[in-house]
């Protein structure tokens, strides 16, 4: 027993250091590198994801994270220009860029330029790529009649098989018309909720009818199956068993027409010049009706195989493998037609080695793995030690990573820079912004006092400061609802704000107008020093959903802006559900959100204050209840026009219209910035395109160098902790002796 | 005029049972007197003693709190100046004692006593030849060298913000298990007392509360009454009852539900206790008598039960404490304006990633908790021995 | 035994509806079916219309418990409560709310790596606080035993969160040892492993060292003990021999309750150090408020929490022969 009580901590810690042993034999030098040592050198990129996507169906996903996997593996028709700016739409999948056709109600057609309301019909004729085939795919395989090899699949059959990939037999198929229209069906179909439908539904000629009668025919097949298995009818399981496909054949679609094989016909109602933006997102890109049936069996779907995770598509890389709570990974898919990398770029590309791969075919990388790291702080150190290769940086390793030059220019701080990483930044096309709820008693309304009011509050709530501290200056305070890099934002003093700036002769900035000006605004509001005529504080109520720890400095800084003159900032911090509840039911005063633009276009910004979308009334997306018949108005014109100086005119008479009436105040547009590695080839940023990964290159063997530099363990203090705990151990082991010779009475 | 939060009741609450408790051990040579006398000879619990008695002052400081009166306004309407109008904010014995220090606010992090700005910003120099330079450089503080701890994010005091946090871990700590005591003792009683189907009830109840995961039991009940609750701030009038109780208080919420969550280990035990004490002579001697059972229960059974809760009262204190940080951590813990050192621990992990690291914040609130969990355990261990004859035994 | 075990699984039924009902109530008084449509749909172009679709398509558009618009037995079966909740009394845990994934098969897949990390700390654990608290109550009155339960104290103090961020600053960042986050499958796991277990024992041992020092002490303060003492027996036969095994009651309540949640996961944890196991999938469900998933969870904790309950009783017997359970 003796011998017991003596062994104890060396035995654990010679287990502890045989352990350590095993880690170091494994990965020869470097024990913290977090990937197999079989993958060492490998052309492999890494980067994260910090939220596993929800949706990877190109009908339903609507999501950044969705898109930088979806963008990858589907093909739209179109597509942005890597390196030009500004962003121009180039083929993808189809063999030439839609131009429209406009027809007028007699049938004629019309010049490209005519005003929206003489269009009665606008008509966009897609051909397609011919010989274009998708990646293998267990769902293109066909027995030897021709029919679908993996069709009425029992659980049994799906015993080894975890992925797609895990199935024998995989086949391919060329892409078709039929795929685009396909689709175009699906996007109407209830079953899938596509949350652009209602926007479609204005445009598309009979979208909105063909979606009806496929609901109905939804309800009637739901009808039928409860009648036939009775009151234990539980529709999501038996659905989840026995998937609906409803047969869209049946209903006429005369917006979709099929020309031939490599040519499909879209009709529009109406002039809709921003609609070809739409064909470059993921919602337009072919879905084979193959995957369809394949993924819509009962036995797959408990597996969760289905097309939320595998998607099937003719892009340069295909899905491999899909664990969201771990990784994903993407591969180079085999059957890729192969795209040339662009060979004309902006003025400097060409300095910046941007063009060196000029015309070779795309894509250079073997596979993609994605890994989940939904902590800030491990993702960046990870970054730091080499393991990802891309990097967006968080708000609080911002001076760690870049120092800004004294012209206001940013640039790598020198540890950075001497480890080769490149800066990327880039400009969003997205706004943050807080908004009033312009129904409201207090702070809502149209006369005089109540724009004195917001207006009092645009120029305390300094966004300047806000972006210093909290984004660490990566961005450009907002004069008005278009973000930086959109047509019809003004530079300089034409597009500055009055009511919240006045312009500095000396320096040649906007500068924000003083507190001082905004407490004589809200005396001229009725409330002198924040208190009503009766001698009432002012008291007015921030709703947010901001339960997170970091943003508690957030709801501070607020309070604290409020203060300054003199009104009382009450802040209700909520669950998600309670927040939009307040929001939809106009139940509010005060609110902060973003806008990520669907496309780079003004439109897609005003709409958020068009009367014609206000939240309480019609459920749209102007949260602020916003509604100026003026703006009405000129909104309606600006809408479907094509980017001219008469739209620039009308776009600032809006502008103009919004600063005075300040149901927003004007927040900012935020810049991204991000760090790649010295590896990394072929990088420049663009905020419009997602299938950005072909394009990209690594260089593995300095990858591999660099890392092993980088993460030389560090020995010496394990060494060190063992002789403490030696030195600790021997008292010890000296007292219990002694206790063990003096038989237990110590 | 005072504005009272259903938590500061718990606060003096605590006060008074402590006064109490005092009083009687000093007059009186009962079991309190006895364990106090064991524990004055303990010089290490009774420096324990002190901390947390600091500790509970701040508390106490931070929990009186009323709302001053407004002037009425120059060109007030005849009618209206008439009533008197309050704030909205009800400051506290501790702020107004701190007003100070927290009017000395800065832009954003600054180091410990520091005198410029932890991070650089491009700052305009004219030079001696009247030229304009503009540089990226630490601007200097508005109030140098004076916050002890450093400030925060948007330039708060960090001593301020860990003061201010004392009154959520006391009330957490004392609160949850003050609410729950009369439940506790009420069903653990009754279940050994009566036993039958009043027990099986009372055990399927606990039973069946305890099997839920506490922590989803919290989340879900947080989102029900937290969420519309006073989260610290700004007061309404149309919070108030009676112009000073605030009924529906976030932190209120949070004591009961975590109450609920641990309640059932003191059920059980006071049930135990009470089989017990069920079989004693003088109980089973009173019940032949015919005295009735709740005056049996009063008069014999509860006194003998108060040992239990005693104990139960100190050695949750400092775990409730400690779970505070990690409900903050979930997002489910008191709102940003009511301060709380597991809000700060969440902000301030954000900033380790700095270079070089913003640590203060974090400092701070690990010097504050385990100023106040240390004492509290060290403090209840010796509360223990001095109640448990059978360990001081164990002890020599 | 036999009998007492098919009792206990009976009493065990009516708990569960008890739990059951008590989550339905809360999670859909907490959250409409509106309330959740709504953040499973996102805020872009949301009208009342797709809100009303998504509720019927994920069998959220009925009553909660009676539905008089239907007939016969239907007035009970198409209602929220049947088809969603009571289904998990036969261990039909259905779908996520969010993407329609199979939760039975999503928890298949994430327990190993629960267990990975849970597994390796309990038993490290256990003979570690086993160990120690044995050597300090061994030892007890000496200056080993002051110290050890002052630093016990000291650690007890820390709070968890502190131990794990530590951990990973220290281990990961400076000294490069252990990766600093994150999991592979298969024998690969063990790099990611260590960290999570070294953090996970430290943390806890202050706690347990003491708590268990505190049973054996109360074991040696016995009379059977001074008995055994007086009757010249040596103190290492007296602690290893008597007082461990009448100590075994009180360990094993307190651990053989915990060893179903071993399969459960560490909340925290497996958030900080992105382990896809059911304590993150458990805090993303509760993130992204995915109730499905969160009633699942609960209803599964509880499952064990019965089934830790009935391991002890029986452990009780094989530690104690005396014991036996009618």
């Amino acid at each position: 027993m003796k011998r017991h009580l003596n062994s104890t901590i060396p035995g654990k810690l010679s287990l502890f250091i045989a352990l350590l042993a095993i880690t170091f034999a494994v990965n020869s030098c470097t024990p913290n590198d977090p990937y197999r040592a079989e993958d060492a050198g490998k052309n492999i990129y890494y980067s994260t994801f910090a939220e596993p996507p929800t949706h990877l169906d190109p009908a339903r996903a609507y999501s950044a994270n969705e898109y930088r996997l979806l963008a990858q593996i589907y093909e739209p028709p179109v597509q942005y220009h890597y390196l030009k700016r500004p962003y121009e739409l180039i083929p993808l999948s189809a063999a030439e860029v839609p131009a429209p056709k406009y027809y007028g109600k007699d049938g004629r057609e019309l010049l490209g330029d005519a005003t929206p309301q003489l269009v009665h019909r606008a008509v966009y004729d897609i051909k397609i790529k011919k010989g274009v085939f998708y990646q293998d795919h267990p769902a293109f395989a066909k027995d030897n009649s021709g029919r679908q090899l993996y069709r009425g699949i029992t659980d049994n059959e799906l015993k080894n098989i975890k992925i797609p990939r895990d199935f024998p037999e995989k086949a391919t198929k060329e892409l078709t018309s039929d795929d685009f229209i396909y689709q175009i069906q699906r996007l109407a179909d209830p079953g899938l909720h596509c949350p652009i439908l209602p926007i479609l539904n204005k445009y598309i000629l009979g979208l909105d009818d063909f979606s009806k009668a496929l609901d109905k025919d939804l309800k009637n097949i739901r009808a039928a199956r409860k009648k036939r298995i009775g009151s234990t009818y539980n529709q999501v399981a038996d659905e989840k068993a026995d998937p609906i496909i409803l047969d869209y054949s049946r209903h006429a679609l005369p917006g979709i027409e099929k020309i031939d094989d490599y040519t499909f016909r879209i009709t529009l109602k109406r002039k809709y010049p921003q609609f070809i933006y739409w064909l470059a997102m993921p919602f337009f890109s072919p879905m084979p009706k193959e995957a369809i049936t394949f993924y819509s069996q009962g036995p797959l779907k408990k597996k969760n195989i289905t097309i939320n995770r595998f998607p099937i598509g003719t892009g340069a890389f295909r899905m491999d493998n899909y664990e969201p709570q771990r990784e994903i990974t993407l591969v180079k898919n085999e059957n890729f037609r192969g795209e040339p990398y662009p060979s004309i770029g902006e003025e400097n590309d060409a300095a910046k080695g941007l063009l060196a791969d000029a015309g070779k075919s795309m894509p250079f990388i073997e596979r993609a793995v994605y890994k989940l790291e939904k902590e800030a702080i491990p993702r960046w150190n990870k970054f730091l030690q080499g393991y990802f290769d891309l990097s967006g940086i968080g708000s609080d390793s911002f001076d760690q990573a870049i120092k800004m030059g004294s012209a206001g220019g940013v640039n790598l701080s020198e540890e950075l820079a001497e480890k080769d990483i490149k800066l990327i930044t880039s400009i969003q096309p997205s706004t943050y912004y807080t908004g009033f709820n312009m129904l409201d008693d207090t702070v809502g309304g149209y006369t005089k006092e109540k724009q004195k009011l917001r207006q009092a509050i645009s120029i305390i709530i300094n966004f300047e400061e806000f972006i210093e501290i909290f984004a660490n200056g990566r961005g450009m305070a907002a004069m008005g609802p278009i973000p930086e890099g959109i047509f019809g934002k003004l530079e300089g003093r034409a597009g500055m704000n009055t009511v919240t700036h006045r312009w500095d002769d000396k320096k040649n900035i906007a500068v924000r107008r003083s507190v001082e000006e905004a407490k004589k605004l809200l005396a001229e509001a009725g409330y002198p020093n924040g208190l009503d005529k009766d001698g009432r504080p002012l008291i007015i109520t921030f709703d947010n959903a901001w339960t997170g720890a970091s943003s508690s400095p957030m709801i501070n800084w607020f309070i604290k802006r409020f203060k300054l003159i003199g009104i009382q900032l009450e802040n209700r911090t909520t669950d998600y559900n309670r927040f939009q509840e307040k929001i939809n039911k106009g139940n509010f005063q005060f609110f902060f959100l973003g806008w990520n633009a669907d496309y780079p276009d003004p439109e897609n910004f005003f709409f958020l204050l068009a009367g014609e979308n206000a939240k309480v009334k019609t459920g749209g997306a102007n949260g602020a209840n916003y509604e100026n018949p003026e703006f009405d108005r000129l909104f309606k014109i600006m809408e479907n026009m094509e980017s001219t100086p008469k739209r620039l005119e009308i776009i600032n008479k809006m502008t103009r219209i919004l600063q005075e009436d300040a149901p927003w105040v004007w927040g900012y547009s935020p810049l991204s910035f991000s760090l790649a590695q010295g590896w990394v080839g072929n990088i420049k940023p663009n905020s419009m395109a997602n299938n950005t990964l072909k394009y990209m290159k690594v260089d593995t063997f300095k990858r591999a160098e660099l890392r092993k530099k980088w993460n030389a363990p560090v020995l010496w203090p394990i060494a060190a902790a063992a002789v403490l705990l030696i030195l600790v151990a021997i008292p010890a082991i000296i007292i219990i002796k002694k206790k063990a010779s003096n038989g237990g009475r110590g | 005029m005072p504005v009272i939060l259903a938590t500061d009741i718990i606060i003096y609450l605590v006060f008074l049972v402590i006064i109490a408790g005092i009083v009687l051990a000093r007059n009186g040579d009962g079991y309190l007197s006895q364990i106090w006398q064991h524990l004055k000879k303990n010089k290490l619990a009774m420096a324990c003693m002190i901390i947390l008695v600091l500790y509970g002052l701040v508390a106490l400081g931070d929990s009186i709190r009323w709302r001053d009166k407004i002037e009425p306004a120059p060109n007030a309407t005849v009618a209206s100046s008439k009533t008197t109008i309050y704030s909205a904010n009800a400051h506290s014995l501790l702020d107004r004692a701190l007003s100070g220090l927290r009017a000395k606010d800065e832009k954003t992090f600054s180091a410990p006593l520091a005198t410029k700005l932890f991070v650089k910003e491009t700052l305009e120099i004219t030079a001696a030849d009247g030229t304009v330079k503009t540089v990226r450089e630490h601007p200097p503080l508005k109030h140098p060298g004076s916050h002890l701890l450093g400030t925060d994010k948007v330039g708060g005091d960090v001593l301020m913000a860990a003061l201010k946090g004392v009154r959520t871990g006391v009330v957490i700590g004392t609160g949850t298990t003050i609410i729950i005591i009369p439940f506790a003792i009420l069903f653990g009683v009754f279940a050994g007392y009566f036993g039958g189907w009043v027990d099986d009830l009372i055990q399927y109840i606990y039973t069946t509360l305890s099997s839920i995961p506490g922590i989803l039991l919290i989340v879900s009940f947080m989102l029900i009454f937290g969420s519309e609750g006073y989260q610290g701030g700004v007061i309404k009038e149309s919070d108030l009852w009676f112009g000073l109780f605030v009924p529906s208080d976030r932190l209120f919420w949070l004591c009961v539900i975590m109450g609920i969550t641990s309640w059932t280990d003191l059920c059980r035990l006071i049930r135990g206790e009470t089989l017990k004490l069920r079989e004693l002579e003088y109980v089973q001697a009173a019940k032949a008598f015919g005295v009735s059972n709740i005056k049996t229960i009063l008069r014999h059974i509860i006194p003998n039960l108060m040992h239990l809760v005693l104990i139960t009262f100190i050695l949750q204190f400092s775990g409730l404490v400690l779970a505070e940080a990690v409900l903050s951590y979930i997002g489910i813990g008191v709102g940003p304006e009511m301060g709380s050192w597991g809000n700060m621990i969440n902000t301030a992990r954000m900033e380790l990633s700095r270079e070089p690291v913003v640590w203060w914040s974090l400092v701070g609130a690990f010097i504050f908790i385990f100023g106040l969990v240390l004492p509290a355990n060290i403090f209840g261990d010796a509360i223990r021995d001095a109640l448990d004859p059978k360990l001081r035994l164990g002890r020599k | 035994m036999f009998t007492y075990i098919t009792r206990r699984l009976l009493y065990a039924i009516p708990i569960l509806i008890g739990v059951n009902l008590l989550t339905t109530l809360l999670f859909f008084y907490v959250n409409t079916p509106d309330d959740m449509a709504r953040t499973m749909l996102g805020e872009k172009n949301l009208t009342p219309e797709i809100v009303e679709n998504w509720k019927k398509d994920h069998g959220y558009d009925k009553p909660l418990f009676i539905n008089t618009k239907e007939d016969g037995l239907s007035k009970v079966t198409q209602t929220i409560f049947f088809q969603k909740s009571a289904p998990l009394l036969w261990l039909d845990f259905g779908s996520s709310d969010r993407n329609n994934v199979d939760i039975a098969e999503e928890i298949r897949g994430r327990m190993w790596a629960s267990m990975a990390i849970a597994i390796p700390t309990f038993i490290i654990g256990i003979a570690t606080f086993l160990t120690f608290s044995m050597l300090l109550a061994y030892a007890r009155g000496t200056y080993l035993d002051i110290w050890g339960v002052t630093l016990c104290v000291v650690m007890m103090s820390v709070s968890a969160l502190f131990y794990i961020i530590g951990g990973q600053f220290f281990f990961g960042k400076m000294l490069k040892l252990f990766p600093i986050s994150g999991y592979d499958t298969g024998l690969h796991a063990a790099k990611f492993v260590i960290l999570p277990v070294l953090i996970g024992v430290i943390g806890s041992i202050g706690g347990s060292v003491r708590f268990y020092r505190t049973v054996f002490l109360e074991e040696l303060g016995k009379d059977y003990i001074r008995t055994a003492r007086a009757k010249g027996l040596a103190e290492r036969t007296v602690l290893f021999k008597h007082a461990l095994k009448n100590a075994m009651i009180p360990i094993l309540t307190n651990v053989v309750v915990s060893i179903p949640f071993l399969f459960y996961g560490s909340l925290i944890m497996e958030s900080f150090f992105a382990i896809p196991g059911l304590g993150s999938f458990t805090i993303d469900a509760i993130g992204s408020q995915d109730f499905a998933i969160v009633r699942a969870m609960v209803y599964l904790g509880s499952l064990l929490y019965i089934a830790g309950l009935i391991l002890t009783d029986i452990s009780y017997t094989l530690a104690d022969p005396r014991i036996r359970l009618e």
